[in-house]
């Protein structure tokens, strides 16, 4: 994986979090300006609790989550949450690799409500599972739906009807 | 012969009856609401045609106007709403996607309503102007007017 | 979906009821099962997805350029901040500046849509608690705004005008007394609409308390724009984090102090006004553009253009199809960028020169066209719902790896549920117009 990445200067966050975690952040990077971060993901619920609950950094706001299936690699997805500080007026990009055998990773929503749906639109696109989500169930796509329609490897034209003749 | 004569007179009064009071059902999913909705309002006003009550119950209306893109995952409530409209009941397909799908081919969008229902008038455009809509109405009149109707004692005649 | 709500219910007397997904008062498709207690809400559960035409996979599957359409159709009564929002990520990406004429037509321009989808939002929330009057002189002045967008762009909605790299064409010659006309009507239909809705006790005793959000819940479930601020949080991304030219224009930021229907409704209108201050400031500052092109009579066909430029390139101007006016060759370099590389050549070019016509077939040729370099970017602008956001990888192919959506009212719609628990049957749908859910952004 390259990524393209500009030397800039990193801001106060990245500094409190390398001291704070320095073993859990696997990568500093801040493609076209966007600080990102990659870490471990089993400290995922870890520091971004620490980084909303921090008085000094208060990143109280969840932009986004997101997954991006990078097929042939390993491992296969990588989660990407986006958050943002109103005490800071600073955006920070928080990325974790998963795997494909074992898809599921911690649930936020005891730190963000709106997670809730954000993790219910990942699984239901991608297939990853989250631990301690209540009500983890498809939902853009209906019930019927077999397979995760974002996944690299999933034909972008197979359609599966709820009624006959509609392929 | 004189049978005859009287279908068809009476078909061209219950014609001109029904062309005129068309009670609509908006099934609007998309964009093309929007532009419905600017149809519906005071620059253009559908009313002047004679469409201008809306029934917000299919099995008060009979017409539907299905606007916007129809998903696999929305197909069945479609065919539900016609079900639910009572003859004689005519639909009109409001938009590029509702007419073929539009510019979304891919695994969650149906490829135009007409396999799901029949369908009298379609209408082109992503989304189609107001003008488009009325002049759509006025042509769904015009067949309306022109097409055998349904009566109690047609069967009755022979015919 | 039944059985589940079923469970989880509270009374035993209380009434199972299903709303939706085509209900006439539902702005779009959507589900809601409502457990109730005669007019209470006890629980609900609120299904979406009815309108989920694939946008994410079908735009990994188009070129940056063949995006643009798909952008037009999420919030489909604003499409031009949605323009702005992709064209920006992109422009981010390749890292190129526009002219400064350009940015001052895109503020217009998205002002102009942010005042449509306020209108829009404001004139169904009104006809849902009884007033229709509000709903029809708001979509009237929606028209006199259309008109505007539909004079310069050719189309009244989906018009993919934003490009990447600047702007489609430039604003028509008599652009002044068009926007003049269009933000004195909206001026007299808001005053009216004022003096219908803000100080009248029916509309009061509808929104007021009703559906209150807390600063805490606001932020914790993620809303933006109008609806956060209607809970008191100074949050606008045009302030936080400035593009185009926000930060060369005075504006400012209306906040609620309830978080209820009414404060959200109150907002929308107040930040309306904002907005027409907006495009009169712009109008003035506006650096001027191309002089108009003069002697009419020596237009020529483009197909002998063609012709007589096998023998001899032509002197005369060309005769454009009436849809690209003010795409003229002399008006590209004040609104679109000098990098040719990214925009589509003039067609004068295209019809007479080997160079022209070699880059337009480059930029539209499979594998060749807008490649930005490896990475992933996020940007975003201030929707008229809150922050719209791109998240875009890139893999150094004309496609898109990668494109992602932050859809403003998915998140305010994951806050559907608690809104409208204990409140009335009535309520709910007042409240989902206070919202502005808009299909095509919620379920993409």
């Amino acid at each position: 994986m390259e990524r393209e990445t500009r030397k800039m200067k990193e801001s106060k966050t990245i500094k409190i979090l390398k001291e704070k975690f320095p073993k859990d952040i696997l990568k500093f990077s801040a493609p076209f300006g966007d600080e990102t971060l990659l870490i471990k993901k089993d400290s995922l619920i870890k520091i971004m609790k620490f980084l909303k609950e921090n008085p000094e950094l208060g990143y109280s706001l969840l932009l986004d989550i997101t997954c991006v299936d990078y097929l042939g690699e390993k491992p296969r997805f990588e989660l990407i949450y986006h958050i943002y500080s109103f005490r800071l007026n600073h955006r920070l990009r928080i990325k974790t690799r998963i795997d494909e055998k074992n898809p599921i990773t911690e649930s936020v929503i005891s730190l963000w409500k709106n997670a809730n749906w954000l993790e219910r639109e990942v699984y239901d696109m991608f297939g990853i599972k989250f631990k301690n989500h209540p009500d983890l169930r498809r939902i853009l796509m209906y019930d019927e739906f077999e397979g995760y329609p974002l996944r690299k490897d999933y034909p972008l034209r197979k359609r599966q009807p709820r009624l006959p003749g509609l392929e | 012969m004189k049978a005859d004569f009287i279908t068809t007179k009476l078909d061209y009064v219950l014609g001109w009856a029904r062309k005129f009071s068309l009670f609509q059902y908006p099934f609007v999913t998309a964009c093309c609401g929007m532009e419905y909705m600017a149809a519906a309002c005071a620059h253009f006003d559908i009313d002047r045609f004679g469409a201008g009550l809306t029934r917000f119950s299919p099995r008060q209306a009979d017409l539907l106007l299905v606007v916007g893109t129809v998903t696999q995952k929305l197909a069945p409530v479609l065919r539900k709403i016609y079900d639910q409209m009572t003859e004689p009941k005519w639909v009109i397909a409001i938009g590029a996607c509702a007419v073929s799908g539009g510019i979304y081919n891919n695994y969650a969008v149906v490829q135009g309503i007409d396999k799901i229902i029949p369908v009298d008038v379609y209408i082109p455009g992503c989304p189609p102007r107001p003008e488009a809509i009325l002049d759509a109405l006025i042509k769904l009149q015009n067949k309306i007017q022109n097409q055998p109707q349904a009566w109690k004692w047609r069967e009755k005649l022979g015919k | 979906m039944a059985e589940k709500i079923k469970k989880r219910r509270t009374k035993k007397e209380s009434l199972l009821l299903n709303m939706g997904p085509s209900h006439p008062a539902m702005h779009g498709t959507i589900r809601i099962m409502l457990e109730l207690d005669g007019e209470k809400v006890l629980n609900s559960e609120v299904e979406i997805g009815y309108l989920h035409r694939g946008f994410e996979k079908t735009c990994e599957n188009k070129t940056y350029f063949q995006v643009l359409p798909y952008t037009d159709r999420l919030n489909y009564v604003s499409p031009l901040i949605n323009n702005t929002g992709y064209v920006m990520t992109i422009e981010k990406m390749l890292g190129i500046e526009i002219p400064e004429r350009a940015k001052y037509i895109r503020t217009i321009m998205c002002e102009i849509s942010r005042i449509c989808d306020h209108l829009t939002c404001l004139a169904a929330m009104a006809m849902e608690t009884g007033a229709f009057t509000v709903f029809l002189y708001m979509i009237k002045a929606r028209e006199f705004l259309w008109d505007v967008l539909e004079q310069t762009t050719g189309a009244r909605m989906t018009t993919s005008y934003i490009r990447i790299g600047g702007i489609k064409s430039d604003f028509p010659e008599n652009y002044k007394q068009l926007i003049g006309k269009a933000v004195e009507e909206t001026r007299k239909v808001l005053k009216d609409c004022h003096g219908l809705l803000t100080k009248n006790k029916i509309f009061l005793n509808r929104t007021r308390g009703v559906a209150v959000v807390s600063k805490e819940d606001a932020i914790s479930y993620g809303f933006t724009g109008p609806c956060l601020r209607a809970s008191g949080v100074y949050y606008d991304v045009r302030k936080a984090h400035p593009y185009l030219v926000y930060d060369q224009l005075d504006f400012e930021i209306p906040l609620g102090e309830n978080g209820d229907n009414y404060d959200r409704y109150f907002v929308r209108m107040l930040e309306m006004e904002q907005s027409l201050r907006i495009i009169e400031q712009a109008v003035e500052k506006m650096p001027r553009g191309a002089i108009e092109i003069k002697n009419i009579e020596e237009i020529l066909e483009p197909y002998k253009a063609i012709q007589s430029a096998r023998v001899k390139r032509p002197t005369q101007n060309i005769k454009l199809s009436p849809n690209l006016e003010g795409t003229e060759k002399e008006k590209y370099p004040y609104i679109l960028t000098d990098d040719k590389k990214y925009i589509i050549p003039p067609k004068e070019d295209t019809y007479t020169t080997i160079t022209g016509l070699i880059s337009h077939f480059k930029f539209f040729m499979k594998n060749h066209g807008i490649r930005p370099p490896k990475g992933e970017v996020y940007f975003s602008v201030e929707g008229a719902n809150g922050e719209l956001g791109f998240y875009i990888i890139s893999d150094g192919t004309d496609k898109p790896y990668r494109l992602h959506l932050r859809a403003p009212c998915f998140h305010i719609m994951s806050a559907l549920e608690m809104m409208i628990k204990g409140g009335y049957v009535a309520d709910i749908i007042p409240t989902f117009g206070s919202i502005n859910m808009i299909g095509g952004e919620l379920d993409r």
